[in-house]
């Protein structure tokens, strides 16, 4: 039990006066969050409000912007993108298990692959997929590695609605077996209530919002002080 | 809305299909058999006949089973078996030379800043002067044997194989870049798996180039500083007023243009499998 319930006490990711800036414009204005393993965190904002910045810092990817501030993340970090970025000139498999090492490489893949429902199409070149599949076989690519702390920057943003509301589901479902920790980027704020169990708003460049999400509790509630938080009023209908 | 109007609009079905116009059709439709082919026999046809009626002047265009009959002659009683060997060694050396030269040298100034630097701005200029004008200077630099003969066809073969694969180097997706970085691909996983299967249309683009300029620079260096070989033979058929075996030489670098342009097709068409399947 020693380990498990040091994995729970050691923070996903831990922010401290998180500063980050392109020129002159300060895009995160001195974060600070605390984000506990094996939660599933959603991060919302208008574009512009510095969420994919934030991600971008926590997933290393940030070469060459100007920032200060102390950040500690988790060692084994997966991302998903919007878009599938599956390699065209592999097969499905060989982009899931992309960068792996070992004999049992092939194996892993094709169970992730299974897991989110894409047996069969190992075989196939990302070019035949459809958008759905194909941001399936990202997510199989981002299991595959085992992650600690999951990435996801607005995964389903160039989705269908359909294709969306089955994707988030898959999430979710991933989620509840694996257990990593989850941090997205999103701008849909149902999509935010529906999938995380704390909902960060974030506002030119600070938290704005911090709201834990009880998923027996009725969504209208979180929804609108969301909007509200976002500075959208609803009309009434 | 959408329940109110779904089944309340009855329009029969195959009553609408039969009012609609059938479009223009304005792609050029289904690929003749042996396409290629075609146009070639056609020429061959028109050679024969003309020259079986007799409108063709046999010393300035000799009838095709002349032209045969020549070439039979050449390989089993003269020269063209060694002066075909010696031309496809010229151009193999240069080719492969080249090659490997323009693939190494994209690569590195594909992959670091440095090389970039001090790489292609030197390759610019190396193109923008036409290499057989480099011929005078070469003779006077490694003697007028073999050597200056395989380097400048090296230099027509690298050329165009460096610019199409650094072309297409540069233009490898800065995402794909960031999802190596995601996944913690090492530096030789990178190229592996990102930066050689990403860069192989522009190179195979050069590499066509490549190949039909190895026979081309063949044919000039082999027209005025040689002592064997294709462009030898002809060069002297020309002084005896040998039109039939100038022609024989002629059919016979377009063999070869042809057939390597088919090799590089074929292995351009496996290796890029996988864009078959988006253009079909």
């Amino acid at each position: 039990m020693a380990p498990h319930t040091e994995q729970l006490t050691r923070p996903a990711v831990q922010l401290r006066g998180l500063t980050r800036s392109f020129g002159d414009r300060t895009v995160l204005d001195g974060i600070d969050l605390d984000v506990p393993a094996g939660q599933f965190t959603a991060l919302l904002g208008h574009s512009g409000s510095g969420k994919s910045t934030l991600l971008r810092a926590v997933a290393g990817l940030d070469h060459g912007v100007t920032g200060s501030g102390q950040l500690t993340a988790l060692e084994r970090v997966s991302v998903v993108f919007q878009d599938s970025r599956l390699l065209p000139w592999r097969r499905v498999l060989d982009n899931v298990v992309l960068g792996l090492e070992g004999k049992d490489a092939g194996e892993k893949g094709r169970a992730a692959l299974t897991e989110v429902g894409l047996a069969g199409r190992e075989r196939a070149w990302p070019g035949e997929l459809s958008g759905g599949e194909a941001q399936r076989a990202a997510l199989a690519r981002s299991l595959v590695r085992e992650p600690e702390l999951l990435l996801a920057d607005e995964p389903f943003g160039a989705l269908d609605a359909l294709t969306r509301i089955r994707m988030q589901h898959l999430l979710r479902e991933l989620w509840k077996r694996h257990r990593p920790s989850v941090l997205l980027v999103t701008h849909d704020v149902d999509e935010a209530i529906v999938l995380a169990d704390r909902v960060l708003v974030l506002e030119r460049g600070r938290i704005g919002l911090d709201l834990t999400v009880d998923h027996d509790r009725p969504r209208g509630e979180y929804r609108s002080r969301l909007l509200a938080a976002l500075g959208v009023t609803e009309d009434v209908a | 809305m959408t329940a109110v109007t779904t089944g309340t609009v009855p329009v029969p079905v195959a009553e609408e299909a039969h009012r609609v116009r059938p479009r223009r059709r304005l792609s050029p439709g289904r690929r003749l058999p042996a396409a290629r082919l075609a146009g070639p026999l056609v020429v061959l046809a028109a050679w024969a006949i003309a020259s079986a009626a007799g409108q063709l002047d046999p010393g300035a265009i000799p009838a095709p089973w002349t032209v045969l009959d020549t070439a039979v002659h050449l390989w089993t009683a003269g020269t063209l078996r060694t002066d075909i060997l010696t031309s496809v060694e010229r151009a193999g050396y240069g080719f492969a030379i080249g090659l490997t030269a323009g693939v190494l040298l994209a690569l590195a100034a594909g992959l670091s800043r440095t090389g970039e630097a001090l790489i292609d701005g030197t390759v610019q200029i190396n193109r923008a002067i036409p290499t057989l004008g480099l011929i005078p200077l070469f003779i006077l630099w490694l003697g007028i044997g073999e050597t200056f003969k395989i380097a400048i066809i090296a230099i027509v073969v690298y050329i165009p194989i460096y610019l199409n694969t650094h072309a297409a180097l540069s233009a490898i997706d800065s995402r794909y870049v960031e999802l190596a970085e995601v996944l913690d691909l090492s530096r030789v996983q990178f190229i592996r798996q990102i930066v050689i299967p990403g860069a192989l249309p522009g190179f195979f683009v050069g590499l066509r180039l490549g190949v039909t300029g190895s026979w081309l620079g063949l044919v000039v260096l082999e027209q005025i500083n040689a002592t064997s070989g294709l462009g030898y033979m002809m060069f002297q058929a020309q002084n005896y007023g040998r039109s039939d075996i100038i022609l024989v030489g002629l059919l016979i670098y377009g063999v070869f243009g042809l057939v390597s342009d088919t090799v590089v097709r074929i292995i351009e068409r496996r290796v890029l499998s996988w864009r078959r399947t988006l253009s079909s």
